[in-house]
């Protein structure tokens, strides 16, 4: 007893004499505290946009001590599942949907809930509300989204005299046409699956519209419902039309590329990051343009895919008050205004301008119009579920006369994964 | 001089009768342990380990659920793309076994004396050396048909060339043909110094007989060769059941899952972007090391039967 007594009072002795020989140094640490954020995205834009705005958090938060450490986006995939446990940042990057899903059931990330009705995110942030929800809270904050849609050559078009489609049966004739002219209608690539689940994901929006959408994604509705039936129909119309390039499930998005930019191809149905690539294969502006893509049911109120990039705090972070700070700050009108503006992407919040871009002003009015915003096929559904999916609609596109094995078995996955 | 005094100690020094029967039983275990104990810990245990794991569900975050033989139930009733990886493995089995005749003719080929036949040696070993990943790459392009060889030799003929790796078909065989390049050379090099040990006056006594050619190649040359066959058939079987890094960089398994075999599944259901379902990736990862333990059972019993003779 003596002996633990004497102990403890030796380390106390120790404590008091660091303490008295560190206090100018303890002081300031009290005031300089840190906040460690990770973030997913090494390329150039991305990276320094993601700098500036740290920067101007420091410059608004100066006893704020901001660490920053920045991966790229497949490693991050990966090592998010480690540091979250392990030793978890204050911030981190990551997906909204049902992407983050398995890190909120984990209890893995914060409720921020507050955060969202002390700064009136309910309002400025409302498009991306329900895609941040889980039962009933909002765990994180988004910065960034970008529109889906046709992105298409219209030097091509005009030389072969043809109009932007306005509904489903002008876009196979348009392919008819470019076909006639030895273009290929749309590239795409298919080897990493995910480009596919575009073509669906719009198909099943013309055609069905969000609920369904939303429905299918979670497992309400499986893929034999005659709906999703007639999604595939309407996708082997574009199949019988040569809408597609051949040789796409060797292609990634960006070999998928070459045919658009050399003009072989004259359609690419993907997101807005693929404008930079195109603008750096050297074609202007007056050669590419967007549209939504065309109606098929005209009853079917209008809903666009746009995935968002958010931040989170985990639920281990050392320093939760100040990361509330930067995600209040993040989602600030003027924030995301310059943010996104570097980022070459669309703003969250309403009270944000949009860049002076044509892609941009153009997918801002698209998505205002929009009755709902779906994240993406692989962000929307379970993960084991999108992997399936998405295998069985590359085979469809190769095989389409397989159809009824694909739905089989995409019941039984689906059935699996929502057990 | 030195040398040779040391070896004398050597054989010396265990005079006293008790020591040595202590070193005797001591000693080995001692030497043994530090392989033993690493052995265990990060082979053995992790083995058991993840048996165990496939009677879970578990996604590496949250709570681990029992569901005893759900995951096999699932994998072997309901899962066609764990019997296309199967049937892969297998296609793979089979064809890389021709690894081992092509590297011994190459060997062949290779085992005589003309200037600059080390030049020539390495060169053929040479695709051994670089890495899988970059073998890949070198056949994805190869078989690219818009610019690969493939694509210029059948447009050079008139013929619309084929998709190789987006073609269920062929990627497999596609894949293996990449794979087979680096290990004929592994197989070569196994033989060449196989060769370097093949008795001179028992090719001597051969010819004498009269034998000459193929029969030479089956009765005196291949029967002294069996040490370098044995090690080259094992090689391959392991290389062929672990084929992971080539289906990775060429097609990861695509398209949609036809050129899978049970490594890659294993690692996409556990580990991708979309897995990281560690139940079901053990069971897959189960049912590997069984078929893995067939063949290891089969040598580790050879092995032993060779030695007791």
């Amino acid at each position: 007893m003596r002996l633990i007594k004497s102990l403890v009072g030796g380390v106390a002795i120790a404590a008091l004499a660091t303490a008295a020989t560190l206090g100018a140094h303890t002081t300031a640490n009290a005031q300089q505290r840190q906040l460690v954020i990770n973030y997913d995205d090494l390329n150039p834009a991305p990276k320094s946009s993601f700098e500036a705005v740290v920067e101007k958090f420091k410059a608004e938060n100066p006893d704020i001590e901001v660490i920053t450490n920045i991966q790229d986006r497949e490693a991050y995939k990966t090592s998010i599942r480690n540091f979250l446990t392990a030793d978890a940042p204050d911030v981190a990057a990551w997906y909204a949907g049902n992407r983050m899903a398995p890190f909120v059931e984990a209890g893995l990330f914060a409720d921020v809930s507050d955060v969202w009705a002390d700064n009136g995110f309910d309002e400025t942030l409302k498009s991306t509300k329900p895609s941040m929800t889980i039962d009933g809270k909002q765990y994180g904050v988004p910065y960034t989204y970008y529109q889906w849609g046709i992105y298409y050559r219209s030097d091509v078009f005009a030389n072969v005299g043809l109009e932007v489609p306005e509904n489903f049966d002008q876009l196979l004739a348009a392919c008819e046409t470019l076909r006639a002219n030895d273009i290929v209608p749309f590239t795409i690539g298919t080897q990493f699956l995910w480009p596919a689940g575009g073509v669906f994901d719009y198909l099943n929006l013309r055609t069905n519209g969000y609920d369904v959408h939303n429905d299918l994604t979670a497992g309400r509705i499986p893929y034999s419902d005659p709906r999703i039936l007639e999604v595939f129909a309407n996708w082997k119309k574009m199949l019988d039309a040569g809408c597609f390039i051949e040789n796409h499930a060797t292609m990634s998005w960006q070999d998928a590329l070459a045919p658009f930019i050399n003009g072989d191809a004259a359609m690419y149905v993907m997101g807005n990051f693929a404008v930079a690539p195109m603008r750096d294969g050297g074609l202007t502006d007056d050669q590419i343009d967007y549209f939504p893509f065309p109606t098929i049911n005209p009853d079917v109120a209008r809903a666009e895919e746009a995935p968002t990039d958010t931040f989170h705090i985990p639920s281990n972070a050392k320093n939760p008050e100040d990361a509330r700070k930067f995600l209040a700050f993040i989602a600030r009108a003027d924030i995301q205004t310059e943010w996104n503006k570097a980022l070459g992407q669309l703003p969250v919040n309403a009270d944000a301008e949009v860049a002076d871009d044509k892609f941009l002003q153009k997918g801002f009015e698209t998505l205002n119009g929009a009755a709902g915003i779906a994240q993406f096929y692989d962000r929307d559904a379970p993960a084991e579920m999108a992997k399936a999916g998405m295998e069985g609609f590359q085979e469809f596109m190769i095989k389409p006369d397989r159809l009824d094995g694909i739905i089989r078995r995409l019941d039984r996955i689906q059935a699996r994964a929502n057990r | 001089m030195a040398v040779n005094a040391d070896a004398q100690m050597v054989a010396d020094a265990p005079t006293a009768k008790p020591r040595r029967a202590r070193r005797g039983t001591l000693a080995p275990w001692l030497f043994l342990a530090p392989a033993l104990i690493f052995f265990t810990v990060y082979v053995i245990a992790p083995i058991f380990q993840s048996i165990w794991v496939s009677f879970y569900e578990w996604d590496g975050l949250g709570e681990a659920t029992w569901v005893g033989l759900r995951n096999y139930e699932d994998l072997f009733l309901y899962d066609d793309r764990f019997y296309t990886a199967l049937t892969n493995n297998i296609i793979w089995l089979v064809l890389y076994m021709l690894a081992v005749p092509a590297g011994l003719a190459i060997a062949l080929f290779l085992n005589q004396t003309v200037t600059g036949i080390r030049l020539y040696k390495s060169l053929f070993f040479f695709p051994f050396v670089i890495s899988q990943v970059v073998v890949g790459l070198i056949f994805s392009w190869f078989y690219n048909p818009e610019f690969g060889i493939v694509g210029k030799v059948w447009t050079f003929f008139g013929a619309d060339p084929p998709l190789i790796l987006g073609d269920e078909r062929f990627v497999t065989y596609g894949i293996i043909l990449a794979g087979l390049w680096p290990q004929v050379a592994y197989c070569m090099i196994l033989y060449l110094t196989g060769l370097n040990n093949v008795a001179a006056d028992q090719i001597e006594a051969g010819r004498l007989d009269g034998a000459k050619g193929w029969r030479m190649l089956w009765h005196i040359i291949i029967p002294q060769l069996k040490p370098a066959t044995f090690i080259a058939v094992v090689v391959t079987v392991i290389g062929a059941l672990r084929s992971f890094d080539l289906i990775a960089i060429m097609t990861q398994g695509g398209p949609y899952g036809s050129s899978n075999v049970l490594a890659y599944y294993m690692f996409e259901t556990a580990l991708s972007e979309y897995g990281y379902r560690y139940g079901y990736g053990s069971a897959i990862a189960t049912v590997l090391f069984g078929i893995m333990m067939v063949y290891i059972s089969f040598f580790l019993w050879r092995m032993w039967r060779d030695e007791r003779r």
